[in-house]
């Protein structure tokens, strides 16, 4: 039995490398050196390895990466002060109209990005907000808002009937019971959504790439992207760029994979 | 974690105030029944009517500034012959439908039709296969499966930008590693991103990559909720492995399955990162599904054509909301179940 299950554990790795293979080839050429880069056969291992693709990415991207650091962290927090009152609504006050509400919801998350952003463009060119940092947070959190109301909402309608009714007997108001009760319980849900928001706005192309094209302050989706235009062969420099902008994405999987597997399955499982 | 099911919930609360009677099958941390939920619910009937409104109203004024009025433009803008000039001044003329008589009977609208169906439901056929394969096999609770099983959801997480940039440069013709590695096998050079006949091919392979994480998690949590002593009677009733995968898990993982093919297939419609980065739909239009045309038509080139794009966009969400609404009947029926 024990040997069996040996096998498989080999087998796991196995189909794990397999896997992510290109992450590590990533790596590898990010540390080849720009005379190997064309080596045929290329080389497997980074045994001589540069670090003049990093040093580039230290040098020419540090504002790209605090671009889409500010603007993920502002797309969490409008993501979250507009999706947790709604989903406390929804779930606890029963507004008139929630069914329809919750329907619309669904609808949204299946509109796709490019016609969004075609809207946006248009909206964006008379207002005078393209090529802003806050236009693109407003633009992306439009895909993390309606996950966020439905996660909160599925997970505030779970809160025990009767803490509401305790903090009603203290005299708490609405407000006090949503700030004082409901959002501690709520850390969960919270941060689910938020590391959500995040990668979404720290991975979004398709806004960055239309709504923020001459900017000065890209973000770095869309600073990998005009790299590659403009320099064909410093494959190193692309890809320790690479291997940079995954870092928040590899940070938030080692520290919140719980969350993550749990906000993957939000919506697609029945308990 | 508790809060794996926001649309279950959601089905729930669209039947109204019922939803009190009947409390949502989902999470319910320490329901009480009798007594103390009629006091509850007397309470609540007393909630001021403004506090419900006043927590929702900026989600309601997001929506409507955020979402509606995006759509509304985009709808106006496929009616309208937009040039860029007008696009400026706000003075187009009006069209009507013939926008979208122009991109039906375009000689590039049936490629697209064609290069979006199969880029979506080859994608998501290979990807659930595989996703169903690893799912059952890391069901099996062996040393490091749940690190392993973490490690698996690293591609989902990267910007679809890294792993297109990655993959495009493994499948370069002369320098990548894919062609050399063929080449030790005896294949000549293949040219993935280059040739009409392999760039289609070249993008479904990253896609695929792309999404078997998804669908790991989602058919992951679906065999947990399959009782284990299932298996164990089968197990006694002498049913092979291979039984036992076809006549117990496949059948009662077809709700889950369900969902995770549609969902899937709303993701997959819309994708245009990937595409966009590795081949710009090219060459000619051989890559190109829909999502790539409109913004190709939008975005892509130094003319901006946003009516046809436009146009374009929105007969995709026509698309998306017919799978969207199969998605929702069938998980309305699964509750009801």
């Amino acid at each position: 039995m024990t040997a069996r299950m040996w096998w498989k554990t080999a087998l796991g790795i196995l189909f794990t490398a397999l896997m992510l293979f290109p992450v590590y080839w990533m790596f590898n050429v990010s540390l080849t050196k720009t005379s190997d880069m064309r080596a045929d056969p290329p080389h497997w291992f980074p045994w001589d390895p540069t670090f003049v693709g990093f040093s580039d990415v230290f040098a020419q991207q540090l504002p790209a990466l605090v671009t889409s650091l500010v603007i993920g962290l502002g797309c969490v927090a409008l993501t979250l002060a507009i999706s947790a009152p709604a989903g406390f609504s929804i779930a606890k006050l029963r507004p008139r109209g929630a069914g329809p509400l919750n329907f619309t919801l669904l609808v949204a998350q299946m509109i796709p990005s490019v016609v969004m952003a075609m809207g946006f463009y248009a909206i964006y060119v008379r207002l005078g907000w393209l090529n802003t940092v806050w236009g693109l947070i407003i633009a992306d959190s439009t895909i993390a808002v309606p996950f966020g109301v439905l996660l909160f909402t599925a997970f505030m309608s779970g809160i025990p009937q009767e803490l509401m009714h305790a903090a009603k007997i203290d005299g708490a108001g609405a407000w006090r019971t949503f700030r004082s009760v409901v959002l501690p319980v709520s850390r969960n849900a919270m941060l689910t959504v938020s590391l959500f928001a995040f990668l979404w706005a720290w991975s979004d192309f398709i806004f960055a790439s239309t709504l923020n094209r001459n900017g000065d302050q890209i973000p770095i989706t869309l600073s990998i992207y005009s790299y590659i235009g403009n320099n064909t062969t410093q494959w190193n420099s692309i890809m320790a760029t690479a291997v940079v902008a995954s870092i928040p994405a590899a940070v938030l999987l080692v520290v919140a994979q719980r969350y993550v597997a749990g906000g993957v399955t939000a919506g697609a499982i029945k308990d | 974690m508790r809060s794996t099911s926001p649309k279950t919930a959601g089905g729930t609360e669209a039947d109204g105030r019922e939803a009190v009677v009947t409390p949502p099958s989902g999470p319910s941390g320490g329901r009480v029944d009798g007594p103390p939920e009629n006091v509850a619910r007397r309470s609540r009937l007393r909630e001021p009517r403004w506090a419900a409104l006043g927590f929702i109203a900026p989600l309601l004024a997001y929506l409507a500034i955020f979402y509606a009025y995006p759509l509304y433009r985009n709808v106006d803008l496929s009616l309208h012959d937009y040039t860029p000039r007008a696009f400026v001044m706000g003075n187009p003329e009006f069209l009507g439908l013939a926008n979208y008589v122009d991109v039906v009977t375009s000689d590039a609208f049936g490629l697209a039709l064609r290069n979006t169906a199969l880029f979506t439901f080859v994608s998501i056929a290979a990807q659930y296969a595989v996703g169903l394969a690893l799912a059952v096999f890391f069901h099996n609770n062996f040393r490091l499966s749940g690190l392993l099983r973490g490690m698996f959801l690293i591609p989902w997480l990267l910007p679809w930008i890294v792993s297109a940039s990655t993959w495009s440069w493994m499948m370069n013709s002369e320098n990548g590693i894919v062609n050399s590695v063929l080449e030790s096998f005896g294949i000549g050079q293949i040219n993935w991103l280059t040739s009409p006949d392999w760039a289609l091919t070249s993008v479904i392979i990253a896609n695929i990559w792309l999404g078997i994480p998804f669908n790991l998690v989602i058919l992951y949590a679906g065999l947990q909720n399959i009782p284990k002593d299932l298996y164990e009677a089968a197990a006694l009733d002498g049913a092979s492995v291979w039984q036992q995968f076809w006549r117990v898990t496949f059948p009662l993982l077809r709700p889950v399955s369900a969902v995770t093919l549609l969902l899937g297939l709303i993701y997959t419609l819309k994708v245009v990162d990937v595409i966009w980065i590795m081949t710009t739909g090219g060459p000619g239009n051989s890559s190109t599904t829909l999502a790539i045309w409109s913004y190709r038509e939008a975005f892509g080139t130094g003319q901006p054509e946003f009516s046809p794009a436009a146009t374009v966009g929105n007969l995709l969400i026509v698309i998306a909301l017919v799978f969207g609404f199969v998605h929702l009947y069938l998980q309305r029926r699964q509750e009801r179940t």
